[in-house]
């Protein structure tokens, strides 16, 4: 994997600050959702050989949920995206059972530069 | 061809011409009764065990690279049944006693080495932890022994008993448990298989699984469709990846794992020690050199390679229970491709196609599986019922909340 990730608030960061929380696909199922569609959020992944869009959070810089585009067969990191600009690009919501809440992000908050 | 003392010293004296191949090379026949994909450790067992103990040998194991080359050539090969749960202890106490009597079984030389695995407990909590653990160990009908400072101290006196952080206050020892050679295993299981009639196809890659109304009828291969009646599936990390070929998805994560060996010491450490205050062991090959591992990378992959942060972090392990290998230079290190499961524990089970058969989560404890692992797919490719061994170990534990969480970390893969 790269030495340097490109976080969108800190620059060029040393690997190590970031910590990797694992497979960004997965959608918290809302409350009521059916039985299956937990199971399959909690236990099932798709596992992918190739570029996968994963969690990152930047814990020894600015904190923030990160959706980094890397390859699980090469470890090539492609791209670095905010969490939540993230999800906002998905098109989907961002408050309540969205993407954002297995992230940890919330929008309009911490995007100070620092 | 039995090998014996009495071939070497024939061979000896007839300039070792008379050596024959440990097994075939054939071709793939157009159908098989049974076939196995991944021709690894726990791939071969099953073969052989299927012809040993079922008399099934209308089998093929469909290996894309050469035998053994995937984990079961990258392991610390660590061989122990020290487990908690009912789940899995009696499942590894019968793989402890298949390894004891492996070598005679497989007339090959594993050099099983029964030298002892001792995991170090650093504080009351997980003295405790490790008594009930032993307990558990004992009432499975295998030997454990919980060990006080002092009897760790003559055993392995040059930890670092007085570490201000992490003393070690004293260890489980499981005398039975130790180390075999792990690529002897593979090799041993091909050729016992191979004998019995199974064919053996290296460079032969599954591309997909041909199926027709809830069955499947064989596997694309790159040398072409196979057809079978029944297919068992034993890819380990990449396990995922074939059984997306059938349509499913697995409560499976797969994650790099790095494993080490330095340069070739005097006899040193005679066990296989593990510390508590970190993911982290040790023992020694018979070459010499200190093999060494921690733990996972912590993120997907399927590169057979890992990272610097990992390896300085398993070095800082090393250091802190040995502080004497301080300076000792590591001459390689390597990764392997783990098949995490979400409670990190295996899967031998049917799954929702009528024959095909799934054995894969065996996460980074593979190896020592491997006697009752092909034992159990064995009979469950055999009798499509699942040995009273493995009965626990099913795909559908998950969905039924019955999950075997020796941790207890939940369904986070890279947590066990």
């Amino acid at each position: 994997m790269a030495s340097l990730i490109p976080c969108p608030h800190c620059g060029l960061r040393p690997k190590e600050e970031f910590s990797i929380r694992g497979d960004a696909a997965p959608v918290r199922p809302r409350p009521d959702a059916p039985f299956d569609a937990w199971d399959a959020y909690v236990h099932l992944r798709d596992n992918v050989r190739g570029v996968m869009h994963e969690h990152w959070q930047h814990v020894g810089g600015c904190r923030r949920w990160l959706v980094v585009e890397r390859d699980t067969f090469t470890h090539a990191v492609h791209a670095v995206t905010d969490a939540a600009d993230f999800t906002r690009a998905q098109g989907a919501p961002t408050g309540g059972g969205g993407a954002s809440a297995a992230s940890g992000t919330r929008t309009g908050k911490g995007r100070a530069k620092r | 061809m039995k090998y014996s003392a009495f071939s070497i010293f024939r061979e000896g004296l007839s300039g070792n011409r008379g050596w024959k191949p440990a097994w075939r090379e054939p071709d793939p026949k157009a159908h098989y009764d049974v076939i196995i994909v991944g021709g690894g450790g726990h791939g071969l067992a099953t073969a052989y065990y299927l012809a040993k103990n079922h008399g099934i040998t209308n089998v093929a194991v469909l290996e894309k690279g050469y035998l053994g080359s995937g984990n079961v050539g990258r392991n610390t090969t660590i061989v122990r049944a020290n487990y908690l749960l009912e789940g899995n202890e009696p499942f590894y106490a019968h793989s402890l006693r298949l390894w004891e009597g492996l070598e005679q079984e497989l007339n090959f030389n594993a050099m099983m080495s029964q030298r002892g695995v001792i995991n170090l407990y650093h504080s009351d909590g997980q003295r405790d932890a490790f008594a009930r653990r032993g307990n558990a160990m004992r009432l499975a009908g295998e030997d454990a022994e919980l060990l006080d400072r002092e009897q760790v101290r003559a055993l392995v006196p040059f930890l670092d008993f007085d570490n201000a952080r992490f003393p070690v206050q004293g260890g489980l020892m499981q005398r039975r448990g130790g180390t075999a050679r792990h690529d002897g295993v593979a090799w041993g299981y091909a050729r016992g298989a191979d004998s019995r009639g199974v064919d053996l196809i290296q460079n032969c890659e599954v591309t997909g699984i041909r199926r027709e109304g809830g069955r499947v009828t064989g596997v694309e291969t790159t040398r072409g469709f196979i057809g079978c009646n029944r297919l068992g599936l034993a890819a380990a990390g990449n396990s995922g990846q074939v059984a997306e070929m059938a349509g499913m998805r697995l409560p499976i994560e797969s994650q790099v794992l790095q494993a080490f060996v330095s340069e070739g010491l005097k006899p040193f450490i005679d066990q296989v020690v593990t510390f508590g205050a970190a993911l982290f062991y040790l023992s020694q090959s018979d070459k010499g050199g200190l093999v060494f591992g921690g733990s996972l990378d912590m993120y997907n992959s399927y590169a057979q390679r890992g990272n610097l942060a990992t390896v300085e972090s398993v070095m800082e392990a090393a250091c802190a229970m040995v502080p004497s290998i301080s300076r000792v230079k590591v001459l390689r290190a390597w990764g392997g491709v783990m098949d995490m499961s979400m409670d990190g524990s295996p899967i031998i089970d049917r799954t929702p196609l009528d024959n095909l058969y799934l054995n894969c989560g065996w996460c980074y404890g593979g190896f020592k599986a491997t006697p009752a692992s092909g034992w159990c797919f064995a009979h469950l490719l055999a009798t499509g019922e699942s040995h009273e061994l493995a009965c626990a170990l099913r795909l559908d534990r998950f969905t039924r909340g019955y999950q075997i969480d020796e941790t207890g970390h939940g369904a986070q893969a890279n947590l066990h």
